[in-house]
């Protein structure tokens, strides 16, 4: 009797020994994640921080005398005096309608730095297009020059205002306090390619060249993965063979990606004489480098298929390539594609091996088709990121943002792919 | 414990945990007495569906069927019974070939279907399967629409040619199942969320939809409740008529039910061979006599 409650009493014991245990492993888990919940919310805090103002645009307002005289410009309609006339002129002069006493050589310099360097142009085209306009006076909306715009938006702090003479600081504040100068949302940096001027530069050139990459890569990725795997799978036979290229699919899928850059600058480009800097050769190396993740995982997707479902086509006289087809492709699709989708993601936000075929070059224009020279977005926010420039860097926090969205958008659709066909038996 | 006199359905687990209960001889000096390619009662019978010579299986170097000889009489029910391991199953899927996709297992032997080898190189296996269809242990529907699954082998087959045929094969083989008259409304619902009952009875809805000639079934009462079971041997009593039956069971109760013959193995040994009356009541081997009274199993 005394030993059995001895007994009981032990156990009593070594249970709280064991809760103690397990409240403080439970502790270790809660505090990993709060750890990485932390390092994720200050990142996000630090990029969304940094690049909100990349997507505000400043902009100015000035009617604007389209005065002949003042640009030499007597016709509109003749090229040649087209490429002399000054078109910096009636801008100039629009503003020293707010302020009269800036007529010394240094003032005009110095109110000419206020608006963006693409004005005059904006003045050149109107006319160029509308002739019959010279003579008259247009309301017209510009982009001021970035180191205006950096100030502007970060009012009140002096890290972001030394590149502005006092006397340009005071012209700013006027203006924006008479509402000529204002911020609007940024159109700009969703609808243009790269620039030299901040304000001037977008993010869609290198969206549609992340997308022209991406098209390539998963053409030829997820099929020739797909094949693959089904192939190794359901029809290899089990060899020394086999399992040489097994292993070496495993070894592929963990070598750096700057060396299937190597491989594509050797291959594709020295090789074959592919163009640089394009989307098709950055595709083909991605779709390389994508290859080993979708084969994995698509194998995986193949093993989970319950043996009963072959076994069951196998008995009612289903070929071998029946049975692959009809029922074990359909039910591992949906982990086919989860994998592949991850791939993708993987591959949307590679540098390495793009730098190495060119696609790091600076590319103005939107790119239109799969031979055109591209950059792509990692790429770009590389670029800006390590551009001198405030505007710059903004707009490489703005384009980061946009690249993690674009990667939760597929890691968030691979999820719903999974839950949404997903078979259960 | 009496087996015989229990004439209700008995779980099957229910019923294999009785039998460990029971004293448990060793098995192994009574081994001694089998002998290779011997079998007593009658294993022949006059124009067999299945003419089965000195059938041995092979899982690598091992040996899992030893010699068994065996006739099939067309439209029989034959039950295979026999403790675990002992080889009815592997034995049942040589019928129809299933142990080819096993890439160490190897089948020696003469295995003739209406005189023809089945085991002949050129023999397609399709065609063997489409004549001899199979029942799992574990009911296994496509993750289709009832439907699909019993329109699958025909499909597959080209055995309908028209959507009107494929739907009078699909009605005649449920209702050949007793599954109509639970399904007909909804045979665009999916297979997999019927109950395990209406699955394993489409299952052989489905593998008498190709028409064969043979069904062989695998335990295919073992995922079931005795309702569910006793649903299935009803179907097994009225398929007998127009098909021969082949089941392996691991319950005596349901081989004295619905078979005409009874084979009992051992060890990879066929045992014996008899009427399932006889074999119930006065076998002629010493260890069918200890297997079915349950003093091993």
């Amino acid at each position: 009797m005394t030993d059995q409650r001895s007994q009981a009493e032990i156990v009593r014991e070594s249970l709280k020994v064991r809760y103690r245990k397990e409240r403080r492993f439970r502790l270790y888990g809660m505090a990993a994640i709060a750890v990485a919940l932390l390092s994720l919310l200050i990142l996000f805090t630090d990029i969304v921080g940094k690049g909100y103002t990349g997507f505000i645009k400043t902009t100015i307002t000035l009617d604007v005398s389209l005065d002949g005289e003042a640009m030499y410009l007597e016709d509109a309609r003749d090229k040649d005096q087209l490429s002399m006339a000054d078109f910096q002129a009636p801008i100039i002069s629009a503003l020293q309608e707010y302020f009269p006493e800036a007529t010394g050589r240094k003032d005009v310099r110095e109110l000419k730095r206020l608006v963006g360097s693409y004005a005059g142009n904006r003045v050149r085209n109107l006319l160029t297009e509308q002739p019959e306009l010279l003579g008259t006076t247009q309301t017209m909306t510009f982009l001021v020059h970035d180191t205006v715009s950096v100030y502007v938006k970060h009012a009140g702090s002096d890290a972001y205002s030394i590149r502005l003479s006092e006397q340009q600081q005071r012209w700013v504040d006027e203006l924006v306090e008479k509402g000529v100068v204002e911020t609007a949302f940024n159109d700009v940096f969703f609808s243009r390619g790269d620039s030299r001027e901040p304000s001037n530069a977008g993010v869609l050139g290198a969206i549609v060249g992340s997308l022209f990459t991406m098209v390539v890569t998963i053409a030829i990725a997820f099929p020739v993965g797909v094949a693959a795997a089904v192939y190794l799978e359901e029809f290899a036979p089990q060899n020394k063979l086999t399992d040489f290229i097994e292993v070496n699919i495993n070894n592929l899928a963990a070598v750096p990606s700057i060396i299937f850059g190597l491989l594509g600058l050797a291959v594709f480009i020295g090789l074959f004489g592919m163009p640089r800097s394009v989307p098709v050769v950055g595709g083909l190396v991605l779709a390389l480098m994508t290859l080993p993740t979708i084969i994995i995982s698509s194998r995986a997707a193949i093993k989970s298929v319950p043996p009963s479902i072959r076994e069951a086509a196998e008995g009612m006289g289903a070929s071998k390539m029946q049975v692959v087809l009809h029922h074990v492709v359909p039910l591992a699709m949906p982990g086919m594609m989860t994998g592949s989708i991850i791939g993708m993601a993987q591959a949307l936000g590679e540098t390495a091996p793009l730098l190495l075929i060119g696609m790091v070059a600076f590319i103005v224009e939107i790119p239109d088709g799969f031979f055109s020279s591209a950059t792509v977005l990692p790429v770009q926010i590389y670029l800006w990121a390590s551009s001198a420039e405030q505007g710059f860097v903004e707009l490489a926090s703005a384009g980061i943002m946009i690249l993690l969205t674009f990667m939760i958008t597929m890691n968030a659709m691979a999820i719903w792919l999974r839950k949404r066909l997903e078979r259960r038996w | 414990m009496n087996t015989m006199n229990t004439t209700a359905t008995r779980d099957v687990a229910v019923e294999e945990q009785e039998q460990k209960t029971q004293p448990v001889e060793d098995p192994r000096p009574e081994q001694a007495e089998l002998e290779e390619g011997k079998t007593v009662g009658v294993p022949y019978v006059d124009d067999p569906k299945f003419r089965l010579r000195d059938v041995e299986v092979f899982y690598g170097e091992s040996r899992a069927i030893k010699k068994i000889s065996l006739d099939i009489a067309k439209n029989e029910v034959i039950a295979f019974i026999g403790p675990s391991g002992c080889g009815k199953s592997t034995f049942l899927r040589c019928l129809n070939r299933m142990n080819d996709s096993i890439d160490i297992c190897s089948v020696k032997g003469s295995l003739e279907l209406d005189g023809d080898d089945i085991y002949n190189s050129k023999r397609d296996v399709v065609e063997l399967r489409a004549r001899v269809g199979m029942v799992f242990q574990k009911p296994n529907p496509f993750p289709k629409s009832i439907y699909d699954n019993v329109a699958y082998g025909p499909r597959i087959h080209g055995l309908a040619n028209r959507k009107s045929d494929l739907d009078e094969i699909v009605e005649n083989s449920l209702r050949k199942a007793g599954l109509w008259d639970e399904v007909k409304d909804r045979l665009d619902a999916t297979a997999t969320g019927m109950s395990g009952g209406q699955q394993q009875r489409l299952c052989i809805a489905r593998a008498i939809a190709v028409s064969p000639e043979v069904v062989l079934m695998d335990e295919p009462c073992s995922a079931l409740d005795p309702i569910a079971t006793a649903k299935v041997e009803e179907l097994i009593a009225e398929l007998s008529e127009s098909y021969t039956i082949v089941i392996v069971t691991h319950s005596m109760q349901q081989a004295a039910r619905v078979s005409h013959r009874t084979a009992y193995f051992h060890l990879g040994h066929l045992v014996e061979v008899n009427d399932t009356n006889k074999v119930f009541t006065s076998p002629e081997h010493e260890m069918t006599e200890s297997y079915i009274t349950g003093r091993f199993g």
